[in-house]
């Protein structure tokens, strides 16, 4: 046990992509860390380092292996092979081409592992099918892409698959403007770059639930440690020592003042050298705890005796929504059918496969905070605030972010990086371990829903009631969302006169539980599914047909009181009924056939408000053309991996009547691009999207003033020279003469807020400018001697408005429904048991099903280009569709999620377990 | 960072495992992710660690005329790779059941039994197999049952001083199969709920006549169901998984933890003994005709 003592390095040997390095790296440090710390070569990623996640692979001596897990003593020698190399026979070279053409990237940051686990495959087996490609790539786990066009792209590098369909047109297949970086390695994450010199910063957390601590003698400490500069403790936090999404719930301390509320919740942040940081266990910092009887679970929260965990919410409820109209009540008694169901989730973690990292600067009186992030103007807000500064004075630079789904919109390490930087003066660094990552940022809610739901005899819904209970854990974060989004969404996205939906969200010493694609909805949908089928059931219906029956369309008013534009889930519909009908078929020969292995078609329907709920989310975006032609499109909305940057230009190119290629794109930095809202609630494609259009025309104005052109004129832009073709006429317009402002000639700004109303106390009003659907079918299999169950096939009916860019809409899809499909089977975060990513499941290559992908486009009128937001909505339909399959297959009513193998087999044998 | 020492035989591994308190690595499949789960929590110290990765002789398989031999530092794909008889079709598709490929190609036979965990997966295979394990240590040579070797959860017989070198398999008559399912709640990268590992030899008249059937997962360390084998033998092949029964796994004792229900357990390994036996015997069939 020497952990404080430093190991003399080792001069070792390594021949990486054919170049020889000798490093002087610690024996015992895994080669990834000595790859990317000591070799400079950040293309090979860490997410896990613990061989989960395969990230990190590479091939040495010629096979993959996690360099996580490999100590660098033994790669002395050794041949290496990582993303920055064109591999052996250029494979690698070929395989990023085609990952880059098929969409098969999405955030990038598992695309390296991905790469270099098909080039092992590829240089030992030249020709494999789908099955021997998913064997090979099995180790690797992606979050964003549900693998589908990974499999495509090596099976074309492998000549034995399908070239990719390439169509740069708005509508088409354009592959993505921020993709070469991906498939190279050479995009930079939050993990990737600091400054030489810089800090590390280790965060000391609670390993209570609930507990109150004294600390003594700090000084001590740093006295007795070399390389170790600074504690930080609450006390250092110049400015407020809180950080939460609203205004009036700022309710979570940057660093615990003296009592925890959760397990994995920030006591201390240790700033220094590296090896001090890290080597200096937490039992010899003088913490001295109390713990406290935790409150686990909503019941506990509710309970009359229950500790009061903060003081201005004294019944532990933190928020509650409500939606109300007509009077379900008596609806449920005049209704020939009703039905029932309590729903159970769990904690879901969001797993994107880079953990939270980053850097800050001091520069002079401001400070710059580059991380991974899906919100930098509310990052650069909370920064200022916890830092007691202006505003104007931080400055928030996105690297390059590896997955977000709702996780990476409250702040995590950007406040304390910001304080640290400031203090010392010095650069600080961060990076989240992959269970520190899982143990102190937001899942998703567990819920309990209880619904219930009356048809007439001919199926037509009469009423819906709904009381859900979101366990939000020990802080705020986006609970109050949850609360308020359930309610519109709660009774599917069907035509109900009389409806009561009551949600809370509830605090407890658990993880904080905030954003994750679909705040809430998700949960809400198994169970207004649920009862769909139930009703089909009873009344003797088809479960098809119901839905069909009382689908929400154009025209139709919302339980909210909204009346839709627009809506094509009768569309949607339609095109499953024939799939259905010969699904259902199949599935009834198979199970005539193989009793044990039975067969089961399922059915669900979702809707999605595009935007925040009944809020402003405004969006501002800019173009630029400058005297010497350059044209910038300055967009302050974070890519991360859902593909806005490629679509928010596409449509600016469509508006402007420019080609993509003539833009260059400043993403993100808070400096340089104005406030464009988070990435989030399924919204930059329709809010953004809107404003990048505006921008675009507004520049196009202003040319064709200048031009005195009519409004079809044709632009090309041929460096400083600007041609507008209108029929006949033809101008140039040598912009180098036109009044330069900072070298810009001409720009246009647009900005658009989605048209949304406040609701009233009982819900009514315009909550959202547009609503996503869809139908979901899905075919599973299930072993009824093991309660196993195997998604076969899914059916994606979206009504998406307009797909700008249908590869990228497809792969939003395809990452939705392995979200889904990860909800409904198998994954479970149980703070302390399930920290890692071999005891939290996330579906792999081999999990997913088919997916074909029907587009419907009604279009949207608010939407550019008739288009709305794709982001959460095959999420939601997933879970419910692969139930109702189950059921099918089975008999078997599941209502509480993940339905690991033992509540499928319980439920079969009609037991809750 | 722990003091980290490179064996380059055997002898000198032994000397360092004699005189020191060594963790010993060779895939590290193992020792990094415990490492980093420390770690995680505050605690980042670490024994130091002996390598013994560059001992090449303690790696491959060979036989004897008696046994088949495979070295501590054979890894899972080594093991897929190798030409071996049907006797080791279990312990194959055990081995693309570790992890994925990069686990497989790193992670060691010898490092499975010495984790000793209760959902590892070669043990059971090694179990059915009637395996030996060799241990050495400057003092001299011994081995052992598998079924001695391990002790209980995560522990084993190797003593501080000692380092297993080999497994040792008998050789089989080659009519005799090894066979091997697992039960897990994804495709891929899934520590098992449950796993059963069987060898079936039959006659030519169709009749079992070697049983060896062992299930992980369900009790602190692997068992073989010495009363279900006893069973077995003389059945129709074709009769075997109409033979078993609850009361054949009796002393299996599954816990509750996060992958399944103690209750469930139980029942699935059931059934999975059934359907390990079920494609053992039709696969004995197979090979036969």
């Amino acid at each position: 046990m020497n952990s404080h003592v430093q190991v003399a390095k080792a001069n070792l040997k390594l021949s990486v992509n054919g170049v020889t390095h000798l490093v002087a790296a610690d024996p015992a440090a895994p080669l990834s860390d000595t790859l990317r710390e000591g070799l400079g070569l950040t293309g090979t990623k860490v997410g896990c380092e613990a061989g989960d996640c395969g990230a990190c692979t590479i091939l040495l001596d010629g096979r993959q292996v996690c360099a996580c897990l490999v100590p660098t003593a033994q790669a002395d020698g050794s041949i290496i092979d990582t993303i920055e190399g064109s591999g052996p026979r250029g494979l690698t070279d070929k395989l990023r081409e085609a990952f880059h053409e098929f969409g098969a990237a999405q955030c990038g940051i598992c695309t390296p592992g991905m790469i270099m686990a098909a080039v092992d495959l590829l240089v030992r087996k030249p020709s494999p099918g789908a099955r021997e490609v998913e064997d090979a790539l099995g180790g690797v786990l992606c979050r964003c892409t549900g693998y589908a066009k990974i499999v495509l792209a090596v099976l074309h590098v492998a000549e034995g698959g399908s070239p990719p369909i390439l169509d740069p047109e708005l509508g088409g297949r354009l592959p993505r403007l921020d993709g070469v970086g991906k498939v190279s390695g050479r995009d930079i994450f939050g993990a990737d770059d600091a400054p030489a010199g810089s800090l590390w910063m280790r965060v000391v957390r609670s390993p209570h639930a609930r507990a109150r601590f004294e600390l003594g003698d700090l000084a001590a400490v740093i006295a007795r440690t070399p390389g170790l500069e600074v504690i930080l403790t609450h006390r250092d936090i110049p400015g407020e020592n809180t950080f939460g999404i609203f205004p009036n719930l700022k309710d979570q301390p940057v660093l615990a003042p003296g009592h925890v509320r959760f397990r994995g919740e920030a006591v201390l942040a240790l700033v220094g050298e590296r090896g001090a940081v890290e080597g200096l266990p937490d039992a010899a910092l003088p913490i001295m705890w109390t713990p406290l009887p935790a409150v686990i679970g909503i019941d506990a929260a509710l309970a009359a005796d229950a500790p009061v965990l903060h003081a201005f919410a004294p019944d532990n409820v933190l928020a509650r929504g409500n939606l109300k109209t007509g009077d379900p009540a008596r609806a449920h008694v005049d209704a020939e059918a009703n039905a029932s169901v309590t729903i159970r989730t769990a904690f879901v973690e969001h797993a994107y496969i880079e953990p939270e990292a980053g850097f800050a600067v001091r520069v002079g009186d401001r400070v710059e905070v580059s991380a991974c992030t899906q919100a930098p103007y509310m990052d650069l807000e909370e920064t200022a605030r916890v830092l007691g500064v202006e505003q104007a004075q931080v400055r928030i630079i996105p690297t390059a972010c590896g997955g977000g789904f709702g996780g990476k919109l409250d702040v995590s390490i950007q406040p304390l990086l910001a304080v640290a930087a400031w203090l010392t003066r010095k650069p600080v660094r961060i990076i989240y371990s992959r269970m520190e990552s899982m143990a102190s940022t937001t899942k998703r809610h567990p819920a309990r829903i209880l619904a219930k739901a009356s048809a007439d005899r001919n199926g037509r819904l009469m009423a819906y009631e709904l009381v859900g209970d979101f366990n939000t854990g020990a802080y705020a974060s986006w609970g109050p969302t949850v609360a308020n989004r359930v309610p519109v969404h709660g009774a599917g996205p069907y035509a109900v006169p009389n409806v009561w939906n009551r949600t809370r969200a509830v605090y407890t010493n658990e993880t904080p539980a905030g954003a994750f694609r679909g705040f809430g909805v998700p949960q809400a949908a198994i169970a207004h599914e649920t009862l769909m089928d139930d009703l089909a059931e009873k009344l003797g219906l088809d479960r098809w047909a119901i839905r069909r029956l009382n689908a929400l369309g154009k025209g139709d008013v919302t339980h909210a009181g909204q009346t839709l534009e627009s809506g094509g889930l009768k569309q949607c519909l339609d095109v499953l009924k024939p799939l259905w009908k010969r699904a259902l078929e199949a599935a009834r020969k198979h199970n005539a056939a193989d009793p044990r292995h039975r067969r089961g078609v399922g059915i669900a329907c979702m809707w999605y408000g595009c935007g925040n709920t009944s809020m402003p989310n405004p969006s501002s975006m800019r173009i630029t053309l400058g005297a010497d032609g350059a044209l910038t499109f300055h967009n302050g909305a974070v890519d991360i991996g859902q593909g806005s940057t490629t679509v928010l230009t596409q449509i600016a190119a469509e508006a402007l009547g420019l080609p993509v290629s003539a833009f260059s794109l400043v993403i993100g930095d808070t400096d340089l691009t104005a406030d464009a809202g988070k990435t989030s609630a399924s919204r930059q494609t329709y809010v953004s999207g809107n404003a990048a259009r505006l921008a675009a025309e507004a520049l196009r104005a202003r040319i064709l003033a200048l031009a005195n052109a009519g409004g079809d004129a044709m632009l090309r832009l041929d460096g400083g020279r600007l041609h507008v073709s209108d029929g006949a006429n033809a101008r140039v317009i040598d912009l180098a003469t036109l009044p330069a402002d900072n070298g810009v000639v001409l720009e246009g700004v647009g900005v658009w807020d989605p048209p949304t109303t406040k609701l009233d106390e009982n819900g009514q009003g315009v909550p959202y400018g547009s609503y996503g659907f869809a139908a979901q079918m899905a075919e599973v299999e299930v072993d009824a001697k093991l309660g196993t169950v195997r998604v076969l096939r899914i059916h994606a009916a979206h009504d998406v408005g307009r797909a700008i860019n249908r590869t990228l809409v497809e792969g939003q899809v395809h990452g939705g429904i392995a979200q889904g499909l990860g909800l409904a089977l198998m994954e479970e975060f149980i703070p302390g048991r399930t920290e890692n990513l071999h005891d939290y499941l996330i579906p792999t290559f081999g999990d997913m099903p088919q997916i074909i992908t029907h587009l419907i486009e009604d279009p949207e009128p608010s939407g550019p280009f008739g288009a709305k937001g794709v982001g959460e909505p095959a999420l939601i339909a997933t879970a419910p569709a692969i139930l109702s399959a189950i059921r099918h297959a089975t008999g078997a009513r599941i209502t509480q999620v993940p339905a690991l193998p033992h509540r499928v087999f319980a439920a079969m044998q009609g037991r809750r377990e | 960072m722990p003091d980290y020492v490179r064996a380059r035989s055997l002898h000198e591994a032994l000397d360092i495992r004699a005189a020191r308190d060594v963790a010993v690595i060779a895939g590290g499949t193992d020792i990094y992710p415990a490492w980093v789960s420390r770690r995680a929590w505050g605690d980042p110290t670490h024994k130091d660690i002996l390598d013994i990765s560059g001992v090449n002789k303690l790696r491959g398989v060979s036989q004897t005329d008696t046994h088949w031999q495979i070295g501590a530092l054979t890894t899972w794909t080594d093991i897929i790779e190798a030409p071996l008889p049907p006797l080791f079709s279990g312990l194959k598709a055990a081995a693309r059941a570790v992890g994925g490929v990069q686990v497989q190609n790193r992670g060691t036979i010898a490092g499975n039994i010495c984790t000793a965990s209760p959902a590892g997966d070669g043990i059971p295979c090694l179990l059915a197999l009637d395996a030996e394990v060799e241990m050495v240590s400057s003092a001299g040579l011994r081995r052992l049952p598998i079924s001695y070797f391990q002790t209980g959860y995560r522990t084993t017989a190797l003593q501080p001083d000692e380092l297993v070198t080999a497994i040792l398999v008998p050789k089989h008559p080659p009519a005799t199969r090894g066979h091997f399912v697992k039960l897990g709640a994804r495709a891929y990268l899934v520590i098992s709920i449950a796993m059963v590992s069987a060898v079936i030899g039959i006659d030519p008249a169709g009749r079992i006549n070697l049983a060896r059937v062992a299930v992980g997962a369900c009790s602190e360390t692997a068992a073989r169901l010495t009363a279900l084998e006893k069973v077995l033998i003389g059945q129709p092949a074709l009769m075997a998984p109409v033979v078993v029964n609850s009361a054949y796994l009796q002393q299996l004792k599954p816990i509750d933890d996060i992958r399944a229900s103690a209750a469930y357990r139980l029942q699935a390994a059931e059934q999975l003994v059934r359907d390990c036996l079920k494609s053992a015997c039709s696969a004995q069939r197979e090979w036969a005709a």
